[in-house]
C-alpha cells in the first residue's frame, strides 16, 4: 500500500530530516517507526499525510505518487487518512461530538442522520459516548487522545497516521491507547506509529522501523502477524 | 465499528484512491446536502459573530455610519429634488410682454392662438390696466404712477410651457417661437433661479456619487480587516480543519459569509440612522415649511431604498471579505 523509494527530505533551512529511506508497508499492517528525537519520526508522517513534500526520491500511495499530488486534490487524499497528534489538535471551542464529526461534515456527503450515527458509533469505540456534549478542556488527556481517535476513524480511513500519540499520556493510558489502535486494525485498517516509547513498542510485538539522523537502520518484522 | 454499510448508501463503492481522483466536484446527488452546509455554514457565521456581541456590534456601527451618510444625503436631495419639482409648474412660466399697439381684442385673440399650441399647457392674459392695478397693490410706488398721463405698463401674456422643468431645451424652443411672434415686443423667461438649483442638486448629487465612493472603499477595509483578524484568531482551527480534509472553499465559506453579515447588520444600521436623522428633523422641516406656505416634508426612506442599502451593505461585506480571505487564507498551512 505504502512504498518509499529512497527518499529524502531536506528542509530550506537545509536540515537534512530524511535520507534514502526504502521501505513498503502492506495494507492491514501495523508498524512503529522509532528513533531519537529528531531521528525523522514526525517527517516521515507529514510526507505521508502530504504536510510536506519529498525532496528526492518517490512516496507511492496506492499506486499514486505523493510528490506529484495536485494542492487542489491534497483535501481529497487527506480525506482518506486518520491522523492523530501528540498535543490532540482538537478544537477547544467545539463539544466533544463536533469535533469527532468534523471530517463527516468537511466531506459534504453526508446527511445529519449519518453524521449523528457515525459520530456516536465512533466515540462509542474508544468508550466516551455519553461526554459527546462536553468540551476538549473538560476532559483528561487520555480521554482528549480518544476523541481524537475517535475523529480520525470517523470517516472509515484505509490508514491510521499516529504521530506521539502516547507522547502527552502516562503508561497505564498510552497502553490503553495502544490496544485501540489493535482493535481498528485487527478489522483491517493499516496503522503506522511514530513513537520514541521503546518499552511500549517492545510489549506490542509488531513490525519496527528504527530512524537515526533521517536514515532507516532497520526494520524489525514482528512476532504477532 | 460498522465498516462500509453507510457509506455506500451515499456514494457508490469505489476503491478510495481512485475516489480521490474523481471527487473533485460535488455530484447532483450531493446537491441537497451541499445547499445544507452553505446553509449551516451561513447560520453558523451568524452564531460566531454573536459569540463576540460588543466587538461585532462595534464594526457594524462603523459600517452602518458609513452607509448612513451617502443614504441620509440621498434622501434629503431627493425630497429637495420632489420639492423643486413642484415649484416648477408655478415657476417655469414666460411672460410675453406685447407691443404697445396691441389692443385688447388682439391680445385676447392671440392668448386664445397660443393655447391650442401642444407645448403650452396656459395662457393667462393680463390687460394693462390690471397690470396697474396689480402694480398699485404691491409695489407701493401707486402715487408715482399718478404723475403719469397714460398707462406705461404694456399688456401681458403668462404662458405656462407644457413641459416644465424637466426639460428645459424644449422650453427653450418655445420661449424663441414665442419670441417671434410680430405682436411680442418682449419675453421673459423667469426661471434662472430654479435652473440653478438644479445645477446645484446635480452638483449635489456627483458629490454624493464620489463621497458614497469613498465610503464603500472604507467599508470594504473594515470588513476586510475584521475578516482578516478573525482569520488570524482561528489559525489553528483553520490548520487543523485543513489536516482532517477540508477544502480552501469549505474554510473560506464561514468567513465569506460572516462579510456577509456584517455588511447586512452595517445595512440594518445605516437605516435605523437615517430614519432616526429624519424624524428628527421632519418636526422643524415641517414648521419651517409651514411658515412658507408650503407642504414639503422630508421623504422617509421607501421599501426600494431600504432593500437597496441592505443589498449594497451585503454585497460591500461580501467584497470586504473575499479580499482578506484572498489575501491570508492561503498562507496558513498545516506544519
Amino acid at each position: 500500500m505504502i512504498q518509499l523509494h529512497n527518499v529524502g527530505k531536506r528542509y530550506p533551512a537545509g536540515h537534512e530530516a530524511l535520507h534514502d529511506v526504502s521501505f513498503a508497508i502492506d495494507r492491514g499492517e501495523m508498524v512503529f517507526i522509532t528513533g531519537h528525537s529528531g531521528a525523522g519520526k514526525s517527517t516521515l508522517l507529514k510526507l505521508l499525510g502530504v504536510i510536506e513534500r519529498p525532496s528526492t526520491g518517490e512516496l507511492i500511495m496506492n499506486d499514486r505518487n505523493l510528490g506529484r499530488l495536485s494542492k487542489r486534490n491534497i483535501p481529497y487524499y487527506r480525506r482518506t487518512l486518520g491522523m492523530i497528534y501528540q498535543d490532540f489538535r482538537l478544537l477547544p471551542d467545539r463539544t466533544i461530538f463536533d469535533n469527532v464529526a468534523l471530517p463527516l461534515v468537511i466531506d459534504g456527503h453526508y446527511d445529519q442522520q449519518e453524521i449523528r450515527r457515525r459520530a456516536r458509533a465512533a466515540l462509542d469505540k474508544v468508550g466516551l459516548l455519553g461526554k459527546e456534549k462536553l468540551h476538549p478542556m473538560e476532559l483528561s488527556g487520555g480521554e482528549q487522545q480518544r476523541v481524537g481517535i475517535a475523529r480520525a476513524v470517523v470517516h472509515k480511513p484505509v490508514l491510521l497516521l499516529a504521530d506521539e500519540p502516547t507522547g502527552n499520556l502516562d503508561p497505564g493510558l498510552a497502553w490503553e491507547i495502544m490496544s485501540l489502535f489493535e482493535a481498528f486494525n485487527r478489522v483491517g485498517v493499516t496503522v503506522l506509529i511514530a513513537s520514541h516509547n521503546v518499552e511500549l513498542i517492545a510489549r506490542m510485538r509488531r513490525r519496527v522501523l528504527v530512524l537515526n539522523n533521517g536514515r532507516l537502520v532497520s526494520d524489525t518484522p514482528g512476532a504477532v502477524a | 465499528m460498522n465498516k462500509g454499510g453507510g457509506r455506500a448508501q451515499n456514494r457508490p463503492a469505489e476503491p478510495v484512491v481512485s475516489a480521490v481522483v474523481s471527487r473533485g466536484a460535488v455530484p447532483w446527488l450531493g446537491l441537497e446536502n451541499y445547499l445544507i452546509h452553505h446553509l449551516r455554514a451561513f447560520f453558523a457565521s451568524l452564531g460566531s459573530l454573536l459569540r463576540t456581541p460588543f466587538a461585532s456590534f462595534m464594526t457594524a456601527v462603523v459600517i452602518g455610519v458609513a452607509l448612513a451618510l451617502p443614504s441620509g444625503f440621498h434622501a434629503l436631495l431627493s425630497s429637495v429634488q420632489t420639492l423643486a419639482s413642484g415649484w416648477e409648474g408655478d415657476v417655469a412660466q414666460v411672460s410675453l410682454f406685447l407691443k404697445p399697439e396691441i389692443k385688447d381684442d388682439a391680445a385676447r385673440n392671440l392668448a386664445w392662438r397660443l393655447r391650442s399650441m401642444d407645448d403650452v399647457a396656459g395662457v393667462r392674459y393680463i390687460s394693462p390696466q390690471q397690470a396697474v392695478e396689480e402694480f398699485q397693490r404691491s409695489s407701493g410706488l401707486s402715487d408715482a404712477l399718478a404723475y403719469l398721463d397714460e398707462n406705461p405698463l404694456p399688456a401681458v401674456l403668462v404662458v405656462k410651457p407644457a413641459k416644465g422643468f424637466a426639460q428645459p431645451k424644449v422650453v427653450h424652443d418655445l420661449v424663441e417661437r414665442l419670441q417671434a411672434l410680430p405682436e411680442v415686443e418682449s419675453t421673459q423667461l423667469d426661471w434662472a433661479w430654479l435652473e440653478r438649483l438644479r445645477a446645484l442638486v446635480v452638483l449635489a448629487d456627483r458629490a454624493m456619487a464620489l463621497v458614497g465612493a469613498v465610503l464603500a472603499v472604507a467599508v470594504l477595509f473594515i470588513v476586510g480587516n475584521t475578516i482578516r483578524l478573525a482569520i488570524e484568531n482561528r489559525r489553528e482551527e483553520i490548520v487543523i480543519t485543513k489536516l482532517v480534509g477540508a477544502t480552501d472553499a469549505f474554510i473560506r465559506r464561514p468567513f465569506i459569509y460572516g462579510g456577509i453579515w456584517y455588511g447586512l447588520a452595517g445595512g440594518l444600521i445605516a437605516l435605523v440612522i437615517v430614519d432616526g436623522v429624519l424624524w428628527g428633523m421632519s418636526g422643524p422641516v415641517a414648521r419651517l415649511a409651514a411658515l412658507y406656505k408650503s407642504d414639503f416634508h422630508l421623504e422617509m426612506i421607501g421599501a426600494t431604498e431600504t432593500l437597496v442599502i441592505l443589498a449594497t451593505g451585503a454585497v460591500l461585506g461580501w467584497m470586504g471579505a473575499w479580499l482578506a480571505v484572498g489575501r491570508h487564507l492561503r498562507h496558513i498551512e498545516p506544519t
